[in-house]
């Protein structure tokens, strides 16, 4: 069945993708607003966590309670997430209710409440949010990572400190949302059994006379590096190790891709086989991509009781050395089976083929054909992903550990 | 949507629902064995098993089967809950037969003696990785408090004691009692045809041992006022977990109790949401359905920080007491059905949601019930059905756990 995807860009600027699958019941819209937590004001770390809570406490006509119960009664399962250069807005329900919880998100968007009288609730949400993360090894030891590994303010966590908490304010989350919420750069994307022409239509009715300008990309400084240990009483080491990768949409993404499942694709990739499989040092270990416009990595994680962390930290970063001596075709003939199954399975998640429309279209202008990942995929070979290896090895680690003892790093 | 059913001459059964638009199939093997069916002394050994039949058969070693099930591009996995061992994958509809071909054979795995005891390393670290997972460690201790001397209060992992302890012999002999064909669903979902279905599962399954696999003690549990604190100081917040008997898997009021649950407890619009949530008083608080062969129980679960544990259980107590005297409105239980329409449908929107509703299905009511079937059960919860639930598992005696800095409750 040929993939049905539309596209309509509103004069305003904001985008509006649409993935007709009409083998399902229901619908995915994700919203992707360029106003993420890298956005938030110097002094105010936090302030985007505490808005996204913010934002659906009352819109348009409705309080908090009868937004909630308009959202509700349309089975819409809805959450607001805070990424690094995104607010994402995502809802999911029987596509014949997505119209009117479109009519519901453009209040959200457009008219929220921001309730002053409600900051000390939410902000009482987010410094618990800020403790949990103490009791969170694995979270920690990531948000530690994140800070050292991407240039500022890519890695900077969302939660902000007691200290900048404090400081948000009803002016300026009210200051926010007039600066950052405007329709240039948003990507509305819908997947699932919906009709083009009437999406368009009401999508031009409730978003067209949004005026504004767009939020310019934030200055980018160079990252800390560095490694840290974090001296914490648990019964497991975190340890996560970093090093750099070619962002999406980069003429060799596809072989960087590969190596990373080279690595980490299955059960039978190299981190788990050596790691866990023959020497049984984890439960979990793995690899992980991950990209922005202009620079991407690769994070690995494993979590390891104390007394076998060393092996285990020091048995990844071998894997990771090894690659550069090359992959064998039976490796990139799994690698090829699983990406594309998950293309192919993708195809059957309305949530899946939402977020993936409106990534596409954030990385590259365009949404890529199911046919053209299939080719990219088809075309991965030892070499293709050896060639790449070579020219952006696994080196320059950083690396954060968390738990009762330092380890000793590679030099 | 055609459903299909066959048994063996073993006595396995297998279930199967077509949906010719799918892009792909979704297997599982339903074992029906879990840490339920646990003695004390072999505590652990069904999930420990469960990571075991990955560790290969006479044909497969144990990383031929990873590679295996690469090699097709399967998303396959396992788990092991107190009732339940379920092996599965999805995988585009040309490699069936190989996914069938890998999952029959690991089914009769070899236990080998060097591979079992290198796997206990990795069961280990699994224990140590959720002992440094507060919320789990509440949950856990919270059901063991709840069901006391009930063999549903048995933990699924064991302990680091109980999974030293345990040999591969112990583990064979466990193996041999539970993993019999009359004991073990095939379930099978999304774009496959049934006939070559039922053949690649017979040509592999058919000359399974037969038997019985009898589970005890299925009584209903007894409700338990008690009270427990687990102290740990260098904890930031404190998790508390409220026990009470709910009904069980294969009762009519199965569909009351969720609803219920779901208009007292559900992460939005809830009656926890408004008094706990929303204010800012606990960062979560939640309320759940979970049904078990023979009974059921409702868990209730916040965490906030411990200055606010007292007034918060307070609360939620004060909240259930309601509810409990004074039942739920029109208007709430309107809302909680088209949240379950909606979740239902959505659910059942892949093959591997369909998979393991139909399996699961299969194995507690050896009955098929279709998404729309299953709506309609939602669909006819009245007041009444909820005011009978609550008068016959009622929230007043609760066995409640908090596990955080606190050092004691009123």
């Amino acid at each position: 069945m040929a993939q049905q995807v539309f596209q309509h860009t509103l004069s305003n600027g904001l985008t509006l993708l649409l993935e007709r699958m009409d083998h399902v019941r229901s619908a995915a819209v994700n919203f992707l607003v360029p106003a993420g937590c890298a956005y938030d004001p110097p002094g105010q770390i936090g302030l985007v966590s505490i808005f996204s809570d913010m934002i659906t406490r009352g819109a348009g006509d409705r309080d908090s309670r009868a937004l909630s119960l308009a959202m509700d009664s349309l089975g819409l399962d809805h959450s607001e997430s805070v990424g690094q250069l995104h607010l994402r807005l995502w809802g999911s329900t029987l596509a014949r209710n997505i119209p009117p919880s479109l009519e519901l998100f453009a209040d959200v968007l457009l008219r929220p409440h921001l309730p002053a009288e409600e900051l000390d609730s939410v902000k009482s949400l987010a410094l618990q949010d800020l403790q949990s993360l103490e009791d969170e090894p694995r979270a920690k030891v990531m948000v530690e990572m994140r800070r050292r590994f991407w240039p500022a303010p890519l890695g900077q966590d969302r939660r902000g400190t007691e200290e900048t908490i404090s400081r948000i304010t009803p002016e300026s989350l009210r200051a926010f949302h007039a600066a950052r919420f405007g329709p240039k750069g948003i990507i509305l994307s819908v997947a699932g059994n919906m009709e083009w022409q009437p999406l368009r239509d009401q999508v031009e009715k409730l978003f067209g006379d949004w005026k504004g300008a767009a939020t310019p990309p934030p200055e980018l400084t160079p990252p800390i590096k560095g490694n840290a240990h974090l001296e914490k009483d648990t019964t497991q080491t975190q340890i996560v190790i970093g090093y750099a990768s070619v962002p999406f949409g980069h003429p060799e993404y596809y072989t960087a891709l590969g190596a990373v499942q080279v690595l980490s694709g299955g059960m039978g990739a190299r981190l788990f086989t050596e790691v866990r499989e023959k020497r049984g040092l984890c439960y979990s270990v793995s690899a992980n991509y991950q990209t922005f416009k202009q620079v991407a990595g690769v994070l690995c994680y494993a979590g390891t009781t104390t007394e076998r962390a060393q092996e285990t930290l020091d048995v990844t970063i071998g894997e990771l050395k090894r690659m550069i001596e090359g992959v064998s075709e039976e490796e990139v003939q799994r690698v090829r089976a699983g990406l594309k199954s998950s293309v192919i399975m993708q195809e059957e998640s309305t949530s899946s083929r939402a977020g993936a429309l409106a990534s596409d279209w954030y990385y590259l202008g365009r949404v890529r054909p199911t046919e053209e990942i299939q080719q990219a995929v088809d075309a991965l070979a030892p070499a293709s992903i050896l060639e790449h290896v070579k020219k952006y090895p696994p080196r320059d680690f950083t690396i954060v550990t968390l738990g009762k003892n330092p380890l000793t790093l590679p030099v | 949507m055609s459903f299909h059913k066959h048994v063996l001459n073993n006595g396995l059964t297998i279930v199967g629902e077509i949906s010719p638009s799918a892009r792909s199939v979704a297997i599982g093997f339903f074992v029906k064995t879990g840490s339920r069916d646990e003695t004390p002394e072999v505590s652990g050994v069904s999930h420990f098993l469960e990571h075991m039949v990955f560790k290969g058969t006479p044909h497969r070693t144990a990383l031929q089967v990873n590679y295996d099930f690469d090699r097709i591009g399967a998303s396959y996995n396992a788990f092991t809950s107190e009732e339940n061992t379920v092996f599965y994958a999805a995988i585009l509809p040309e490699y069936l037969p190989q996914a069938v071909d890998i999952l029959a054979d690991i089914l009769r795995p070899s236990l080998r003696g060097d591979d079992f005891d290198m796997e206990k390393n990795v069961i280990i670290e699994e224990i140590g990785m959720y002992d440094d997972q507060p919320m789990w460690c509440a949950y856990d201790n919270a059901k063991k408090a709840f069901f006391n001397e009930h063999p549903l209060g048995n933990s699924i992992l064991g302990t680091k004691e109980s999974i030293t302890a345990l040999s591969r012999d112990q583990m064979q002999a466990y193996y041999d009692r539970r993993y019999v064909a009359p004991n073990i669903t095939v379930s099978l979902a999304g774009n496959f045809k049934w006939d070559d279905a039922v053949k690649l599962v017979e040509k592999q399954c058919g000359s399974w041992p037969t038997g019985t696999a009898p589970r005890g003690n299925i009584k209903p549990v007894e409700p338990r006022k008690y009270q427990q604190v687990m102290t740990k100081e260098k904890l930031n917040q404190e998790q508390v977990f409220m026990l009470a008997p709910a009904p069980a898997a294969d009762s009519p009021e199965r569909y009351a109790a969720d609803t219920l649950a779901m208009i007292v407890g559900d992460d939005s619009g809830s009656r926890f949401y408004w008094a706990l949530v929303d204010p800012g008083r606990a960062e979560a608080a939640d309320m759940s359905f979970h049904d078990y062969e023979g009974t059921g129980s409702y868990f209730t679960s916040f965490s906030c920080e411990p200055e606010n544990t007292q007034d918060n259980l307070a609360l939620i107590q004060e909240i259930l007491r309601e509810v409990q005297h004074e039942g739920v409105s029109d208007e709430e239980l309107a809302v909680a059905k088209s949240k379950i329409l909606s979740r239902v449908v959505r659910g059942s929107e892949r093959p591997m949601g369909r998979m393991q509703a139909l399996g699961m299905g299969w194995t507690y009511l050896k009955t098929y019930r279709s998404v729309d079937e299953e709506l309609v059960n939602f669909d006819a919860v009245s007041l009444k059905d909820i005011r009978g639930v609550l008068d016959r598992y009622p929230f007043d005696e609760l066995t409640v756990l908090a596990l955080g800095p606190l050092a004691k409750l009123e």
